[in-house]
């Protein structure tokens, strides 16, 4: 399919129309805001880790439809998971987003993302790599209790 | 003239041939460049002339007594005769060589600023205005102890000139605000805005960035105390721009930044500084900047600003109708008197994802706050996509432009 086709696939149109915990959980441990001055991508990450878990997670905020269905797609792939595995999963994410353009992204790679991996095609799209993973730098910076405010400008 | 002898006093496909670049392909499509307020794209007088300066003319200017010297000299100087004509200034003392519009503004206040703006005094700007017309004040305020006082604007995006009259007071040391402003096209009155200041004692400064390229600009008329601009969006070089202030303001304001040729005398004990204009130009400048500037402003006074305006007032309302007819299109700057912006919003997909999908078609649009993030909060939206023109855009490229957003439309439903 052509690259616009591969971007905005009908998964991300959904979690982008429907975002998935989209809300501030009941019970939160930690949390940090994510900022992209450059379009306005704005969102606050929530998680509640009990005993090492990621029990519940939510987000709120707004931008655009790569940020909010990336968003969505990441809580949905980390609730449940451990934060070593939180952390691992992004670290596999940024690295086939951030592969360049004619490199090849060994089949194994992007399906062991799960559904995460319909965002691989953003790499086609320089300009929109900060819009995919600006909420996962928010979660990291949440789980590492570091800075409370990531911007992609840092 | 009737409608049909006018359109034909504009010959847009001989002017397209001119500029080298429109020939591209982006992403195997034409290229339709409708980011003008960002940057102009340059015709081949312009490269020709900035090419043959280094060339043939390349030397420092002002110092020295060889050939190429007092050539170099003479083609910037020249290039400032040519500033002074487009803006129909009294005097080429009055033009200062800037890096462009913000260098021109930053240079404005700090050199009238730390002389005359003092605690308890203030500044106005308006509610429009692009960053680089907002932060030099507020540094200086906040050095200063001064208040910074903001012109409201209504929801079609006006500014409310009987509240900036009511805003002014003897505390009011400077009003700076923007002719045309680049994310929702108003083109605001300012002759009033200049009027009102002078009856109150205060000088004006106007950013002429969006304004120069599209329409005449006549200092005298407007009587302003200080006009900034860039070379970029005029069709020359980047790097190069110019601020024209009137001959009183100038001698009295202190120098902005110190270096070489800014200077008459250097002793360790004292300096003394240079005549105008060069009192404010320190350290060598864009020399093949400032040469390529004047190239473009000959280039825009053959075609004729007149003419320019006229083509960009149809092309302007052939978008905005187009753009009415689409539905879940909102445009943002809907003010009666308007200049080639159109910023839009579109129901169900954000800027950055409409700019991106319109790439891949070959339109080159700008999405976001274009500089201007207080516009974006005033109207409740983090960004607009932005169509912004020129006089080398034609309707069909507006076709394509209205096809991408449909397409956009597919996407998002």
């Amino acid at each position: 399919m052509s690259e616009v086709n591969e971007l905005y696939q009908q998964l991300i149109l959904e979690h982008n129309k429907s975002p998935r915990n989209f809300r501030k959980p009941d019970h939160t441990t930690h949390d940090a805001d994510g900022y992209n001055p450059l379009c306005g991508d704005h969102y606050h990450v929530w998680v509640n880790v009990q005993e090492g878990k990621i029990a519940d997670i939510g987000f709120q905020g707004s931008g655009c439809a790569i940020s909010k269905s990336s968003a969505s797609m990441m809580t949905a792939a980390v609730k449940g998971a451990t934060v070593q595995e939180a952390k691992e999963m992004f670290e596999k994410f940024h690295s086939v987003i951030m592969t360049k353009i004619g490199e090849e992204i060994p089949e194994e790679k992007i399906e062991s993302l799960g559904s995460l991996g319909a965002l691989a095609g953003v790499r086609e799209f320089p300009a929109r790599i900060k819009c995919a993973s600006l909420a996962w730098h928010a979660l990291n910076a949440a789980l590492n209790n570091s800075e409370k405010n990531v911007s992609t400008e840092n | 003239m009737t409608a049909l002898e006018k359109e034909i006093v504009f010959d847009v496909v001989n002017v397209r041939k001119e500029f080298p670049i429109l020939a591209s392909t982006v992403h195997g499509k034409p290229l339709v460049y409708l980011d003008n307020a960002a940057t102009t794209q340059k015709p081949q007088i312009v490269i020709d002339t900035v090419t043959k300066y280094y060339a043939e003319q390349n030397s420092n200017i002002h110092r020295g007594v060889h050939y190429l010297s007092e050539v170099a000299t003479f083609e910037y100087e020249k290039a400032r005769g040519k500033v002074r004509n487009l803006l129909n200034a009294a005097d080429s003392k009055e033009i200062v060589f800037t890096k462009g519009t913000t260098d021109g503004i930053n240079l404005v206040a700090h050199s009238y600023g730390r002389k005359f703006v003092n605690a308890g005094d203030e500044v106005i700007i308006s509610a429009m205005e692009h960053h680089s017309n907002i932060v030099p004040w507020q540094l200086l305020c906040d050095e200063r102890g001064a208040k910074l006082k903001v012109i409201p604007m209504n929801d079609e995006g006006e500014l409310l000139i009987n509240e900036f009259e009511r805003m002014l007071s003897p505390k009011t040391k400077i009003v700076a605000v923007v002719y045309v402003s680049n994310s929702l096209g108003t083109i605001n009155r300012i002759k009033k805005i200049i009027d009102a200041a002078h009856a109150n004692g205060t000088p004006v400064l106007i950013d002429g960035a969006q304004a120069v390229a599209h329409m005449h600009v006549d200092v005298k008329a407007l009587d302003c105390d200080f006009f900034v601009f860039s070379g970029h969006k005029v069709f020359g070089p980047t790097g190069i721009g110019a601020l024209y202030g009137k001959r009183a303001w100038l001698e009295t304001m202190i120098p902005y930044q110190g270096g070489g040729d800014m200077i008459r005398s250097v002793t360790f004990e004292k300096t003394t500084f240079n005549d105008l204009p060069f009192k404010f130009e320190a350290g060598t400048p864009h020399i093949a900047g400032g040469i390529g500037l004047g190239a473009a402003i000959d280039y825009v006074q053959t075609i004729g600003l007149d003419a320019i305006t006229d083509y960009e007032r149809e092309l302007m309302a052939y978008c905005s109708d187009a753009l009415q007819s689409v539905r879940g299109l909102r445009i943002i700057g809907t003010a009666k008197e308007k200049a080639s912006v159109v910023s839009f919003v579109l129901e169900n997909a954000h800027p950055h994802d409409i700019g991106t999908i319109l790439d891949r078609e070959g339109i080159a649009i700008r999405t976001g706050h274009h500089c201007t993030q207080p516009v974006m909060q005033r109207f409740g939206i983090p960004a607009t996509a932005r169509a912004s023109f020129s006089l080398y855009n034609t309707k069909e490229e507006i076709d394509a432009l209205v096809r991408g957003i449909e397409k956009v439309k597919e996407i998002f439903g």
